[in-house]
C-alpha cells in the first residue's frame, strides 16, 4: 500500500491556542480512512489545512502528497491537485439547477459562453455514477437533504478527485439515504478513489473504513486497522478513559401520569394533507419516554404543532397536563403551561448566537429576573452562573457569546433556557445531534437528573441505540401516527424497524 | 472549532477597552471631531465654533434626527428599516398646522392628536410588515412616496404658516428662568447640574449592584476618566447655554426621551425581547415571544416618533411646507448605523445612537460656518458613514 497522503507534525496554533500539535496522517492509495474525534478535537482544523483553507506557512510540518511536498495556497489550488472536500453544511446555490451546480465556477465552457447540451450530458453521466436520475435541469432546491449530498459528491467526481474528504457526511441524512451514501462510498472506492470520512457514527465507520485514525485534544491519539476497529476501543480513545458504559445508570422511579395527548391531528400549514394523525399519548412523573421514527415521520411536527401551535393548522386534540387541560394555543401559554421544547437544529432555532450565555438562558423566562418590566442583570447573571455549574458549561465567563462555545455547550445552553422555564414536561428533539461523546453522556445525565426530579422527560431521536439505552417506554411514529408502543423489557432495533414496516404495510394495503 | 474553552477571562483595562473599544471609540471620535472644528473655525473665520449661540443651534437642528433615530434604532435592532419617516414627518407636520391654523385648535389638542396620527401611520405600516411579512424596505419606500404625495395633497403645494407662539415654543422655545435674574439663567445651570449630578450617581449605583452580584466592574480610573469628561462636557454646555437664552425646550424633551429610551432598550422586559427579535427571530418566537406584536410596536413607536419631529421642524421653520423633511431618513439611518447598530439586527444602543447623530450634526454645521460647499459636505459624510462601518465589521471580525 502506497500512501497518497501523508501529513507530518502539523502543528497549527491561533493566537492564544494550539489547535493542533504534530498530528500525523498517512492515508493509503484506494482506501477509506476514517477520522474520529470529539468535537473541538481538531479533526476540521486538519482538514482545512490539507485543503489549503489555510495555506502554506500558516502551520507548521510538512504534507507529502503522492510521495511529494505539497503546499497549498487555497482550495483551488488542492483541487487541481484532486484533493475534494465536502463540508458539513452543503455548498450548493438551492436556485440554481444540478447542472449549473455541478459545473458551479468550473463551467463547461468556451471563451466564457456556455456549452448547455455538452454540459447536460456531462451532468448526466455524473449523476448516473452516483445513482441519481434526476434531469439535469432540475434545481436543487427541490432535492431532499440526501439526494444534494449525492449531488455534492458528483460535483467532486466533476473535478476529477482523487481523494474526496467527507466532514460528517450523514449526519443530515436519514437511515436508508445514509446507506446509499454509504454504498456509493463503497463503490467509489472500488474505482481506485481514496477517501477520508469524518464521522461521529462509529457502525458507519466500521461499516466502510479501511483504518481509522482517532485525534484528540488536537493530537494523533492511534490509527487502527480494520480488524482492531471496535466501538469500545474507538470511544476509548476518543475520550481518553474507558466508557464502561455509553448511557448512564438510572433507577426510574415513575409516578402518575403527567401529561396526556389524546387524537392529535394536524394538518399541513400549506399543502392539504394531514401530517399527524389520531396521535395519542402519555406520559408519567419521573418517566423518560421515547418517540422513534424515521425522518418525515412526524415527530418534530408532532412536537412543535403541541408546544404553542408552532407547526401546522387545523389542529385538533385534547392535552391534559398535570391534572388540568391548559391552553396551548401560543408559545408563551404552553411555557406558561409547564411545557417546554428543546428544538432539533439548536442554531437556528435554539439560540441567539451572538448573545451571550446569560442573556440565552434568561431569554424564554425573562419576568423570572425581572421586578416588574425591569430587568435585574445582577439577577439574569446569577440565574446564569447557577447554570453554568449545574450543567458544567465549560466557558471562562457567562458573557461569552455562545457562537463561540462548542456544540455540547450551546446545547447545555438550551437546556439551561427551559429548565430556567421551570417546565413539568420537557420535550428535546434529537438532543444529542452534532454533539461529541464526552458531551452525550453529560447531556444523559442531565436527562436522568431531571426524571429524578418528577420532571416528564420526551425524548425524540433518530438514534436507536440511544432512545434503547435511555426511554422507559418508546412510541414509534410513522407517517404521522403511532405505530406501536414498546416498553424498555420489549425494546429493540429489531421490533422498532418492524413496527414502522408493518405500519407502512398496513396503510398500502388499505389504500 | 471553538477556541473559547481554553481562553482566560480577559480582565484589566487593556481588556476592558477593547471590548468597549465601539462606544469609547465614538465618544473620542465626537470630541476630537468638535475640537478640530473649534481650532479651524477659529484660525480661519474666526469665530467660536463653542459659542453659546452656535452650541444652542446645534441641538435647535439636531434635535429631530436624535428624536427619530431612537426610534430607527428599535426599528432596525429588530431587523427592519423605516424609510418614510422623512415623509412622515412632513405629512405630520402639515397636518399639525391644518389642526392649527385653519381649523384653528388650541395648541394642547392640536399636539397629541398629530401623534396619534404618527401613530397611526406606523401602525398602518406594521402591520404589513409584522403580520404579512411584507418586507419593510419596501412597505416603507410606498410609504415615503404615499406621505410625501399627501402632503403635497394637504398643503396645496403651499406653505401653511405662521404658528401662534406656544407651537413655536416647541422648538425655538426656552425653558423659562424661574428665579427671574436675566444671565446667567439659574435654572439652566441647576437642572444641568442636577442631570450631571444624576449621571454620576446612577453610574455609581450601577458599580455598586455589579459589584453586589460579582460582576467584574469597569476599571475605577476608567470610570471616573469617563465621568469626568461627560460632567466637564455637561457643565459647559449649561454654563454657554445659561449664559444665552437657557436651555431649549427641544434639548429637554430630547434628554427625557434618550434617557427613556436607553433604559426601555437596556432595562425592561420588552426592549430585551427587541434585541432577541432582531438576533434570531425564530429562537426568539419559539421562547415565547410574541415576534409579530413587538414589530409592530416598533413600527407604531417610530412613527409617533417621526411626527413628533415633524412638529419640531414645523414649528422651528414657522411653516409646514411640501419639502419639509426631505432627506431626513437617509440622516437618520446613517445616524443609527455610525451610531454601531448592525444592519442584520439584534445589535445597538441609544447612546451609540445619540453620538452618531451628534457626529453627524457638529460635522454639518461646522463645515457650514467653514463655508464648504454642500457638494463637499455630502461626500465626507458619506466616507465618515462608511469609515466607521468598516471600523465595526474589522472589530468584529478581529475578535472573531
Amino acid at each position: 500500500m502506497t500512501p497518497i497522503l501523508q501529513m507530518q507534525d502539523i502543528t497549527k496554533t491561533f493566537p492564544g491556542v494550539r489547535a493542533l500539535s504534530n498530528v500525523n496522517l498517512s492515508v493509503a492509495e484506494g482506501e477509506i480512512h476514517a477520522i474520529c474525534g470529539e468535537n473541538g478535537a481538531g479533526k476540521s482544523t486538519l482538514m482545512k489545512v490539507l485543503s489549503g483553507v489555510y495555506p502554506h506557512g500558516s502551520y507548521e510540518g510538512e504534507i507529502l502528497y503522492d510521495g511529494k511536498p505539497a503546499r497549498f495556497r487555497d482550495i483551488r489550488d488542492s483541487e487541481h491537485a484532486g484533493i475534494v472536500i465536502i463540508h458539513q453544511e452543503l455548498a450548493l446555490v438551492p436556485l440554481l439547477s444540478v447542472a449549473e451546480n455541478l459545473f458551479l465556477g468550473n463551467e463547461v465552457a468556451k471563451g466564457g459562453v456556455i456549452n448547455w447540451p455538452l454540459a447536460y450530458q456531462k451532468t448526466e453521466a455524473l449523476l448516473k455514477k452516483v445513482g441519481l436520475t434526476e434531469a439535469p435541469t432540475t434545481r436543487v432546491e427541490k432535492l431532499g437533504v440526501g439526494k444534494q449530498q449525492l449531488v455534492e459528491i458528483a460535483k467532486a467526481l466533476a473535478k476529477n478527485v482523487r481523494l474526496l474528504i467527507l466532514d460528517e457526511p450523514t449526519a443530515a441524512l436519514q437511515e436508508n439515504d445514509s446507506q446509499k451514501l454509504l454504498d456509493l462510498m463503497l463503490e467509489l472506492k472500488g474505482q481506485g478513489v481514496t477517501q477520508i470520512i469524518i464521522s461521529h457514527k462509529l457502525n458507519e465507520i466500521r461499516r466502510v473504513a479501511d483504518r481509522v485514525t482517532v485525534i484528540r485534544d488536537g493530537s494523533t491519539v492511534s490509527t487502527l486497522d480494520r480488524s482492531e476497529i471496535t466501538e469500545d476501543r474507538i470511544i476509548r480513545d476518543m475520550v481518553g478513559r474507558d466508557m464502561a458504559h455509553r448511557y448512564p445508570d438510572r433507577t426510574p422511579k415513575i409516578g402518575e401520569v403527567l401529561m396526556e395527548v389524546k387524537s392529535w391531528s394536524v394538518m399541513h400549514p400549506e399543502q392539504p394533507r394531514q401530517v399527524i394523525r389520531d396521535v395519542s399519548l402519555n406520559v408519567r412523573k419521573g418517566e423518560i419516554v421515547g418517540i422513534a421514527g424515521l425522518m418525515g415521520s412526524g415527530r418534530t411536527e408532532f412536537a412543535m404543532s403541541l408546544f404553542g401551535r408552532s407547526y401546522g393548522r387545523d389542529i385538533k386534540g385534547e392535552v391534559t397536563l398535570a391534572g388540568a387541560k391548559p391552553d396551548l394555543s401560543t408559545v408563551s401559554k404552553a411555557i406558561d403551561a409547564g411545557l417546554a421544547y428543546v428544538t432539533e437544529d439548536r442554531k437556528a432555532l435554539g439560540l441567539i448566537l451572538d448573545e451571550p450565555i446569560l442573556r440565552n438562558i434568561s431569554l424564554a423566562n425573562l419576568e423570572g429576573v425581572a421586578s416588574g418590566a425591569v430587568l435585574s442583570r445582577g439577577r439574569e447573571q446569577q440565574v446564569a452562573e447557577k447554570y453554568r455549574k449545574a450543567m458544567n458549561i465549560r466557558t471562562p465567563t457567562v458573557f461569552q457569546r455562545v457562537v463561540n462555545l462548542s456544540g455540547g455547550n450551546q446545547q447545555k445552553v438550551v437546556l439551561s433556557k427551559w429548565l430556567f422555564t421551570d417546565p413539568k414536561v420537557l420535550i428535546l428533539d434529537e438532543p444529542t445531534r452534532g454533539i461529541d461523546v464526552g458531551a452525550k453522556f453529560e447531556i444523559y445525565n442531565i436527562m436522568n437528573e431531571l426524571a429524578g426530579q418528577g420532571h416528564g422527560v420526551v425524548m425524540i431521536s433518530s438514534e436507536m441505540p440511544e432512545l434503547l439505552g435511555m426511554c422507559d417506554r418508546i412510541y414509534v411514529m410513522n407517517e404521522g401516527r403511532i405505530a406501536g408502543e414498546l416498553t424498555q423489557a420489549e425494546a429493540s432495533q429489531e421490533r422498532i424497524m418492524a413496527l414502522i414496516l408493518q405500519d407502512g404495510m398496513k396503510r398500502e394495503a388499505a389504500a | 472549532m471553538s477556541t473559547a474553552e481554553t481562553n482566560k477571562p480577559a480582565t484589566g483595562i487593556g481588556a476592558h477597552l477593547g471590548s468597549h473599544l465601539r462606544e469609547n471609540g465614538m465618544m473620542l471620535a465626537l470630541i476630537a471631531i468638535v475640537l478640530f472644528f473649534f481650532i479651524i473655525v477659529r484660525a480661519v473665520q474666526g469665530v467660536d465654533f463653542l459659542s453659546a449661540q452656535n452650541i444652542t443651534n446645534l441641538f435647535l437642528q439636531n434635535s429631530y434626527v436624535i428624536i427619530m433615530a431612537l426610534g430607527m434604532l428599535l426599528v432596525i435592532v429588530a431587523g427592519h428599516i423605516d424609510l418614510s419617516v422623512g415623509s412622515v414627518a412632513a405629512f405630520t407636520g402639515a397636518v399639525a398646522s391644518m389642526l392649527l391654523v385653519r381649523m384653528d385648535l388650541p395648541v394642547l389638542l392640536v399636539i397629541p392628536m398629530v401623534l396619534v396620527v404618527g401613530g397611526l401611520i406606523g401602525a398602518a405600516q406594521g402591520y404589513w410588515i409584522a403580520y404579512w411579512r411584507i418586507p419593510s424596505f419596501i412597505v416603507t419606500l410606498a410609504g415615503m412616496l404615499v406621505f410625501r404625495g399627501l402632503t403635497l395633497w394637504l398643503l396645496g403645494g403651499q406653505n401653511i404658516g405662521p404658528f401662534e407662539r406656544s407651537f413655536q415654543a416647541l422648538s425655538t422655545g426656552f425653558i423659562p428662568d424661574l428665579f427671574g435674574a436675566d444671565k446667567p439663567n439659574y435654572t439652566a445651570l441647576i437642572l444641568v447640574a442636577v442631570a450631571a449630578a444624576a449621571i454620576v450617581w446612577a453610574g455609581i449605583r450601577g458599580r455598586a449592584r455589579e459589584a453586589e452580584f460579582g460582576i467584574a466592574p469597569e476599571p475605577s480610573g476608567f470610570f471616573w476618566a469617563r465621568n469626568a469628561v461627560v460632567v466637564i462636557a455637561l457643565l459647559f454646555v449649561g454654563w454657554k447655554l445659561a449664559s444665552f437664552r437657557g436651555l431649549p425646550n427641544v434639548l429637554l424633551i430630547m434628554s427625557v426621551l434618550i434617557v427613556l429610551y436607553a433604559f426601555f432598550t437596556e432595562s425592561t422586559t420588552t426592549g430585551r425581547r427587541i434585541y432577541a427579535l432582531g438576533g434570531n427571530e425564530k429562537a426568539a418566537k419559539l421562547s415565547g415571544i410574541k415576534t409579530e406584536r413587538l414589530v409592530f410596536f416598533t413600527f407604531v413607536n417610530m412613527g409617533v416618533l417621526a411626527s413628533l419631529a415633524g412638529m419640531i421642524v414645523t414649528a422651528r421653520l414657522n411653516s409646514a411646507t411640501p419639502k419639509a423633511g426631505v432627506g431626513f431618513e437617509l440622516d437618520v439611518i446613517a445616524a443609527v448605523f455610525i451610531g454601531g447598530a448592525s444592519m442584520a439586527g439584534g445589535s445597538g444602543r441609544i447612546i451609540g445612537v445619540v453620538v452618531g447623530a451628534l457626529i453627524m450634526g457638529v460635522m454639518n454645521n461646522g463645515m457650514s460656518i467653514m463655508g464648504i460647499g454642500i457638494d463637499y459636505q455630502q461626500v465626507i459624510k458619506g466616507l465618515v458613514l462608511l469609515a466607521a462601518v468598516i471600523f465595526d465589521v474589522y472589530n468584529k471580525n478581529k475578535q472573531g
